[in-house]
């Protein structure tokens, strides 16, 4: 009798020390890592140097490099599985400002990761969404407020070719309104990223690549674009300069 | 030592209630809750600018008008948004053909009424501007209106403790960056909404129109209304009124923001509310008043080539269908809108 109730009660301890232990076995959390994109802007096969060196086009023609700066949105990686993480961040990568080069992407789960997309500018919400801040402020000199709308890229410099005043070329490509629509989707393989051991990795951007392939651009015709009219050919050039660097 | 204690206490009491007195903002220029609430006029659409993003607040409305009226927003602290767009005229530039700016430069258009902005989708004249918020960095930026850069005019307001203090007092942190200044000063606009005239009133039922007003009405509603739809009086379309291009401006209007051929010297339908105050008329200001507006209406022989179809509805007006019509459009001025103290300038720049 005494017995069968310490057993009882022993089963009782057991189940509830059972019961207990499970509610404090950790559930499974699905960790997350810091992954950093670190961009090497180009031209061509050289590492980009502003204002002092001189380079040549497809058309033999002399250009230098004052100002090379754009956005980078609507970030997308995937897994093997299928498993997306999706970053709803904004960047402005400026040539000129070196920590703008390193978009950091917080809290991307655990995984093995085959791919990347992005856009090259900003989504058409966003350039409808009124008064923003940081990387869309503004106040960046990146948006066109007679006809409201953001500057995806810019790329300045000069080339003897160029007949405008003081032989400057500039090109502002932006508009997310069709027929003129300038948002170019970039999908590039990734070499099997392990965020739980790769903590960076590096791209690569070629400013040669707004110069040429499908349309090559002669600094003597065309030095000036600053509105979205005359912008899709030059998105079309670029949409294809973004590419994985293996050996940095 | 009692009568001393008791003689300061008053003393202090009096210099108090005094200085107080002087403190205390005039009530006039004080906003409450009450006065910053969105209430839209009975019959009128759903607003595209709706305030979900940007919570209507009294101190962010008082921060908005003294931007509106802040000459700091220039480069050379000559001209606020206040200079051209006058309270008294609907926040039109009364008896100015074209927008007169920062070192007396003159602009390439007529300054429009700020009124019902909540229902516009599209700003400017040939609405080029997609929201509210970043409509004003057009005239800041615009070097023949205030000629200033974002970041100096941020910078100035940083520098500035009635500003520091303004901002403080409506975000609740120190931060002053472009996004509060833009979004105060679309809270000021924004609630700038005329709904009261006779014309109201008489479709409320609390008015009576005299004869050649409601004969007025009938002739609007069958030659005008199709653009200048009610009850804004715009149905937000971009129309060639039949307007010869003028020579020396050679405004494209739409057209330079979509290239496109059948955009040329198209301009946005203004909304007619307060029409008799906003003088003169059209994009470019070329008629003085409503009478020489309504008689180009009525002469079809000289329109533009690419006139709008649905002029062809007008025809030519008989005298006293022009007066009737025009009868009506005074009925459009409300005086409630004109004489709202929340809009007046506080003058405390």
């Amino acid at each position: 009798m005494r017995s069968k109730k310490t057993i009882r009660i022993s089963f009782g301890i057991v189940f509830l020390t059972l019961g207990f232990s499970f509610s404090f076995v950790p559930i499974k959390k699905n960790k997350t890592d810091k992954l950093i994109l670190n961009i090497k802007h180009f031209v061509g096969n050289l590492p980009l140097k502003m204002d002092s060196v001189t380079y040549k086009n497809k058309l033999g023609q002399n250009f230098t490099i004052t100002k090379f700066k754009y956005y980078i949105s609507n970030i997308v990686l995937k897994q093997e599985n299928g498993n997306e993480f999706k970053s709803d961040n904004y960047f402005l990568v400026d040539e000129e400002v070196e920590n703008s080069k390193q978009l950091v992407l917080e809290n991307v789960p655990d995984g093995t990761y085959t791919s990347i997309e992005f856009i090259i500018g900003v989504d058409s919400l966003h350039n409808c969404s009124g008064a923003q801040s940081g990387a869309l402020d503004p106040i960046n000199g990146m948006f066109w407020a007679w006809n409201s709308g953001y500057i995806f890229l810019k790329l300045e410099g000069f080339s003897s070719s160029s007949k405008s005043p003081g032989h400057l070329y500039e090109y502002h490509i932006g508009g997310y309104k069709q027929p003129n629509n300038c948002i170019r989707k970039v999908f590039l393989d990734l070499d099997k990223i392990d965020i739980t051991k790769t903590t960076a990795f590096f791209l690569k951007a070629d400013a040669e690549e707004l110069l040429e392939n499908p349309t090559s651009i002669d600094f003597e015709k065309l030095s000036s674009v600053t509105d979205h009219r005359n912008a899709p050919g030059i998105a079309d050039n670029y949409k294809d300069m973004f590419s994985i660097l293996k050996n940095n | 030592m009692r009568v001393k204690i008791t003689y300061a206490f008053f003393l202090f009491l009096s210099v108090f209630i005094l200085c107080n007195g002087f403190i205390n903002e005039n009530p006039f220029f004080n906003i409450s809750a009450k006065d910053v609430e969105l209430k839209i006029p009975k019959g009128f659409p759903k607003p595209y600018y709706n305030f979900n993003k940007n919570k209507l607040n009294p101190d962010i409305f008082v921060l908005g008008r003294k931007l509106f009226y802040d000459n700091l927003l220039s480069k050379d602290n000559s001209v606020s948004c206040g200079t051209c767009h006058q309270r008294i005229a609907a926040f039109a530039h009364i008896d100015h053909r074209l927008s007169h700016g920062i070192y007396a430069k003159i602009g390439a258009r007529n300054v429009p009424a700020l009124q019902n902005l909540i229902w516009k989708d599209t700003y400017m004249w040939d609405g080029g501007v997609n929201n509210l918020e970043v409509q004003p960095i057009n005239p800041i930026t615009n070097s023949i209106e205030m000629d200033e850069s974002l970041s100096n005019v941020i910078s100035k307001l940083k520098r500035d403790s009635s500003y520091v203090f303004l901002f403080k007092k409506a975000y609740k942190d120190t931060l002053i960056n472009s996004e509060r200044l833009l979004k105060s000063l679309a809270q000021f606009t924004g609630l700038m909404i005329s709904a009261n005239a006779r014309y109201d009133q008489f479709m409320k039922g609390t008015d009576t129109f005299s004869t050649a007003e409601k004969n007025g009405l009938k002739l609007f509603r069958s030659k005008c209304a199709n653009c200048h739809a009610e009850p804004l009086f715009s149905d937000n379309s971009y129309r060639n009124n039949g307007l010869k291009q003028d020579t020396a401006l050679k405004d494209k209007g739409r057209q330079a923001i979509t290239g496109n051929e059948k955009d040329k010297n198209t301009f946005k339908v203004p909304g007619l509310r307060n029409v008799a105050m906003t003088y003169p008329y059209m994009h470019d200001g070329r008629y003085k008043n409503l009478k020489e507006a309504i008689d180009h209406y009525s002469d079809y022989k000289k329109y533009d080539l690419q006139a709008d179809l649905s002029l062809q509805k007008i025809g030519s007006l008989t005298e006293v269908q022009k007066k009737e019509i025009l009868a009506f459009l005074l009925t459009l001025t409300d005086k409630e809108f004109l004489y709202d103290r929340r809009f007046a300038d506080p003058g405390m720049n």
